[in-house]
């Protein structure tokens, strides 16, 4: 389906750009209506389909499970209570099995990591070119359906969870232990350089290697949507193999979103683990 | 794939639902769960209480209803005692009106004969007296006084 007037590369391009909103070279704010553009914006810029579908599913998540919590009752459960409640649940025994310590922040932060990446992921599975096609015919240039695809928000939810993590650490440990975690050890206190510097890369490989896992793992399954889509325009039996292909490929990934949303969620809860403990 | 303000943007959005599920989500559906689990216990624990209670009962019924047929029994026993007993009774009392009816009887028949034989023997001596006048009026006579008590005789 790659469009007449497109090149596939042009093609995998427009569908790898984010619609992007910030100063435009000529000084105006706008909308970029190029990969250019969009790049020459700088740090200073929102990608308004990243955010705007980030906080639709969220909020989407937040009203269903508060309508299940403001109906939850001791009573008999109904369909959207029973279906929350299992969740709660699930995610609550991932907490006690990961989690030592006592926090009643934890086991929320990791329904809400779970559920609304669970979400992100899951308008992978919307075919590719609905949303890009809607958007183009309401005049929007780009629109990136997938928000775990965009490493702002992988990046984003990571830094969240380092910030806990350190907040944690200095709360739970103080300055002193938690300078202490980071230069004494393993070596001792003759090896500290050596000790900050490995200590040093276990923390902030923490926050990196969870929003690039995710976003890894999705970028590269809606690069293989994209490339299937490809085959469609490449004649009848290319078109059939390529339907089976998204078929199959998109089975596969209902296993993968799921596993990326529960990994990133389970990581979390390990890493919080670890800021609150004063050995490991 | 440029990094810009929507990292910032993704971590606030995050922040926020985090703390508004950590707020208004979990805590309502944790206490319900934990208010369901206490509920099912209890009623799981008041099942068995009903269980025990239902065993205790029927033992109960049953001790009852074997205390019953032994009393029931023991009442019929009594009450055949007593009837057989009645029917001695009765039977003593028929024997004993029975043989004063006869000693009545007896007492009656022989009072009877023994009028009878009073009279009887009034009517013999009367009957003596009018022989004897008879014999005194027409003389003694050995052959005639012979039959004359000869008849005297077959008359007694």
């Amino acid at each position: 389906m790659a469009g007449e007037a497109h090149t596939s590369a042009e093609y995998i391009k427009h569908h790898l750009q984010n619609l992007a909103y910030g100063q435009l070279p000529d000084g105006t704010w706008g909308i970029a209506h190029s990969a250019a553009e969009a790049k020459a914006m700088g740090f200073w810029a929102i990608h308004l389909d990243t955010l705007g579908i980030s906080i639709v599913l969220g909020v989407l998540f937040l009203y269903f499970f508060r309508k299940a919590a403001t109906q939850a009752t001791a009573g008999v459960p109904g369909g959207l209570q029973n279906f929350v409640e299992w969740v709660v649940e699930f995610i609550d025994s991932s907490v006690r099995g990961s989690f030592s310590g006592r926090n009643p922040l934890v086991a929320p932060l990791a329904l809400t990591i779970f559920i609304w990446i669970f979400l992100l992921n899951l308008m992978d599975l919307v075919p590719i070119d609905w949303i890009p096609g809607l958007a183009t015919l309401l005049g929007v240039p780009f629109f990136k359906l997938v928000p775990t695809t965009d490493p702002n928000a992988t990046f984003g939810m990571a830094i969240g969870v380092f910030i806990l993590v350190l907040y944690y650490s200095f709360k739970m440990k103080g300055v002193g232990g938690f300078a202490a975690e980071l230069t004494l050890q393993p070596f001792g206190k003759w090896g500290m350089p050596a000790n900050l510097l490995l200590e040093g890369v276990n923390l902030i490989a923490k926050p990196i290697s969870l929003a690039l896992r995710l976003f890894g793992n999705l970028y590269a399954g809606e690069m293989i949507f994209i490339l299937i889509a490809l085959m469609f325009s490449g004649g009848a039996v290319l078109f059939l193999t390529g339907g089976v292909l998204q078929w199959a490929w998109a089975v596969f990934h209902v296993l993968i979103i799921t596993l990326q949303a529960f990994i990133f969620m389970t990581l979390t809860i390990v890493y919080l683990d670890m800021a609150h403990q004063e050995h490991h | 794939m440029n990094i810009n303000l929507t990292l910032i943007g993704q971590t606030i959005t995050f922040a926020l639902f985090v703390w508004f599920c950590m707020k208004f989500i979990w805590p309502p559906i944790v206490n319900a769960l934990e208010a369901r689990r206490k509920q099912i216990a209890d009623g799981l624990a008041a099942a068995d209480r009903g269980k025990h209670e239902l065993e205790l009962s029927a033992k109960r019924a049953s001790e009852t209803l074997h205390d019953a047929k032994i009393k029931a029994s023991e009442i019929i026993a009594q009450a055949e005692k007593r009837a057989a007993q009645l029917i001695d009774e009765a039977k003593e009392a028929a024997k004993g009106e029975g043989e004063r009816q006869i000693a009545a009887a007896q007492a009656e028949i022989e009072q009877e004969a023994y009028r009878a034989r009073e009279q009887l023997r009034e009517q013999v001596a009367a009957l003596v007296v009018a022989g004897a006048e008879k014999v005194l009026r027409r003389e003694v006579d050995a052959k005639a006084h012979a039959d004359l008590l000869e008849a005297i005789k077959n008359e007694l």
